[in-house]
């Protein structure tokens, strides 16, 4: 790793961006290779492997649009990775495609012949049907795409002379983008998670999806700051204390994340009602008891018992591998969303990973990474120019 | 009749106070205390401050609250007063999490509140330090440091000498009743 200290800048990004896109495209090779065969499962899969990068990145381009809400002073040394992550979702527009050719394999909403025979359906069809949810895919792609593709720009373009006119623009962007940001993640998260299950809904399903999002992009910036501090580079405005306030945050996230999670949980398990306790009662089943129960524990309870304590958020190997932790535990969050919920009565899907699980989650991780790794061949891994970045001599 | 409560030297500006407490921090005093009219980094370490407890204190009270909250729970619904409700099981945790949950926070609050006061020594309605009027200066541009009579290596003409000697202006003898 190639990493000059004067212009923040990692000289050698693209070694790492032709790497990753070449795991990238034999992943995706190998999984379209399963399609012909398993189309269900390569439908199944994919659309884990894409929700998992695609809540990261949203959480990516929420960390930038807080921080100039607020604007925030310490969050600024990590603010390039999120602006960089946040700038990916035209590519994930190209990753959903599949989504959108399985539907009829993934949404049982989308079969003409279920909806008539069903009283339910046929009263959500207005909202549920296949040309509503792709313009609705649609806008979300887009406005995330201008949102990430704007605050991405004026922070570079504020890199080459430091005119604080582009961090105003870039506030103001966000007031309107946070708004946006809400309820965008809202109808995304029911369009492509909830309506899995299209007889059953939770109104703080998209609050969940947001609490894993902002969770798992918060470890995957304390991993990737750890993975270049380790061989030499960012160590000019990465020092411990950034690390210490990733694990105090991240420590935060976990609490929401399980406080929202138990919301929906218990009032759900308060009422009792057949309608709403099936989402639970399939995830109690064919095998996903354990995942349910691994969920609780490593997504929340031994996170949390640790990270309460001042040395485990400033020990790099426990803070470390808690962050490595739960970023694994966010695809399983992810898995767990979907999987269970494909398949209904005597076709309910049983807890059996499939060898297409590994292959659409390189596929993904390698070209959403490489564009990741490409931003750098241009761009600083700090906002240099902006006044709150702290710079150890 | 007047006691001697302790001593003030004031001190120039963060710089020099910040040397100053690294002297007495070195020389044992262990009642000392710095006053200045904002903070000034890494004056804890000049000082000699340790991490606070409180987050033990909090802690463990907290942790005291979610048993509290489960132990009163259980006792109610299993063996005081086994009904069912709504056909769900008498040890029914999904019922309890709520007002574990309440009670966690609550003895974790207080204890953070009541436990800050205790460690500050507050509330305590005086100080020796108010018995100079140079000391009006705190809050504005003066840099002081104080040494309490009850403090093991205080005495009287030897602090007086190790005030100046670190570069303390205008050193005061604190009395009082």
């Amino acid at each position: 790793m190639k990493y000059d200290a004067k212009t923040f800048r990692l000289t050698d990004s693209g070694k790492f961006a032709t790497v990753a896109l070449s795991i990238g495209a034999i992943g995706v090779a190998i999984s379209i290779y399963g399609w012909t065969s398993h189309a269900d499962q390569f439908f199944r899969s994919w659309l884990v492997a894409f929700g998992f990068w695609a809540t990261i990145s949203i959480g990516a381009l929420f960390y930038t649009l807080i921080h100039h809400v607020t604007g925030s002073v310490k969050s600024t040394n990590m603010r390039r990775i999120s602006e960089a992550l946040g700038n990916g979702f035209p590519l994930l527009f190209i990753l959903f495609l599949p989504v959108l050719f399985g539907l009829h394999s993934l949404y049982h909403w989308s079969h003409a012949d279920v909806v008539a025979v069903d009283n339910i359906l046929k009263w959500k069809a207005p909202y549920l049907n296949a040309t509503f949810f792709t313009i609705r895919s649609i806008i979300y792609f887009t406005i995330w795409s201008v949102l990430g593709y704007l605050l991405y720009r004026y922070s570079t373009k504020h890199d080459e002379g430091g005119d604080p006119k582009w961090l105003n623009k870039s506030s103001k962007i966000s007031a309107i983008g946070t708004l946006l940001f809400a309820i965008t993640v809202t109808f995304a998260s029911f369009d492509w998670f909830m309506s899995l299950s299209p007889h059953w809904y939770s109104t703080i399903y998209g609050v969940y999806v947001f609490g894993g999002s902002f969770l798992s992009f918060l470890t995957f910036i304390t991993l990737f700051m750890q993975w270049m501090v380790s061989r030499g580079a960012m160590t000019n405005f990465i020092t411990i204390d950034q690390f210490h306030d990733m694990g105090r945050w991240i420590f935060g996230f976990v609490v929401f994340w399980a406080y929202i999670g138990g919301a929906q949980y218990f009032l759900i398990w308060y009422g009792n009602l057949p309608e709403e306790t099936i989402w639970y009662l399939t995830r109690w089943e064919n095998g996903w008891k354990d995942v349910s129960i691994i969920m609780m524990f490593f997504h929340f309870v031994i996170p949390f018992g640790i990270l309460a304590f001042y040395y485990s958020k400033r020990n790099t190997i426990i803070r470390t591998s808690l962050a490595a932790l739960l970023f694994v535990m966010h695809y399983v969050d992810i898995y767990w969303l979907v999987m269970p919920s494909i398949g209904h009565g005597e076709h309910a899907a049983h807890f059996s990973p499939a060898w297409m699980d590994l292959t659409t989650f390189l596929g993904v991780s390698g070209l959403v990474l490489g564009v990741f790794f490409l931003r750098f061949t241009s761009a600083a891994l700090a906002p240099l120019k902006d006044k709150n970045l702290t710079v150890y001599e | 009749m007047n006691k001697t409560l302790g001593l003030l030297a004031e001190f120039e500006n963060p710089a020099t106070l910040m040397n100053a407490a690294e002297k007495f921090r070195e020389a044992g005093y262990k009642t000392f205390d710095c006053h200045s009219p904002f903070p000034i980094h890494g004056m804890d370490e000049a000082m000699g401050l340790k991490r606070s407890p409180i987050g033990y204190i909090v802690g463990a009270m907290a942790v005291t609250g979610a048993a509290l909250g489960i132990g009163i729970q259980y006792y109610a619904s299993v063996v005081a007063y086994p009904h069912i409700i709504s056909g769900k099981p008498f040890f029914s945790w999904q019922a309890y999490v709520i007002i574990t949950f309440a009670l966690f926070i609550l003895l974790g609050a207080f204890a953070a509140v009541i436990g800050m006061l205790k460690i500050n020594g507050l509330p305590r309605f005086y100080h020796p330090v108010f018995y100079s009027d140079n000391f009006k200066k705190f809050s504005d541009d003066g840099f002081f440091v104080s040494v309490e009579s009850d403090d093991p290596a205080f005495d009287i003409d030897k602090t007086k000498a190790f005030m100046d000697s670190v570069g303390g202006k205008n050193i005061e003898v604190l009395e009082g009743e």
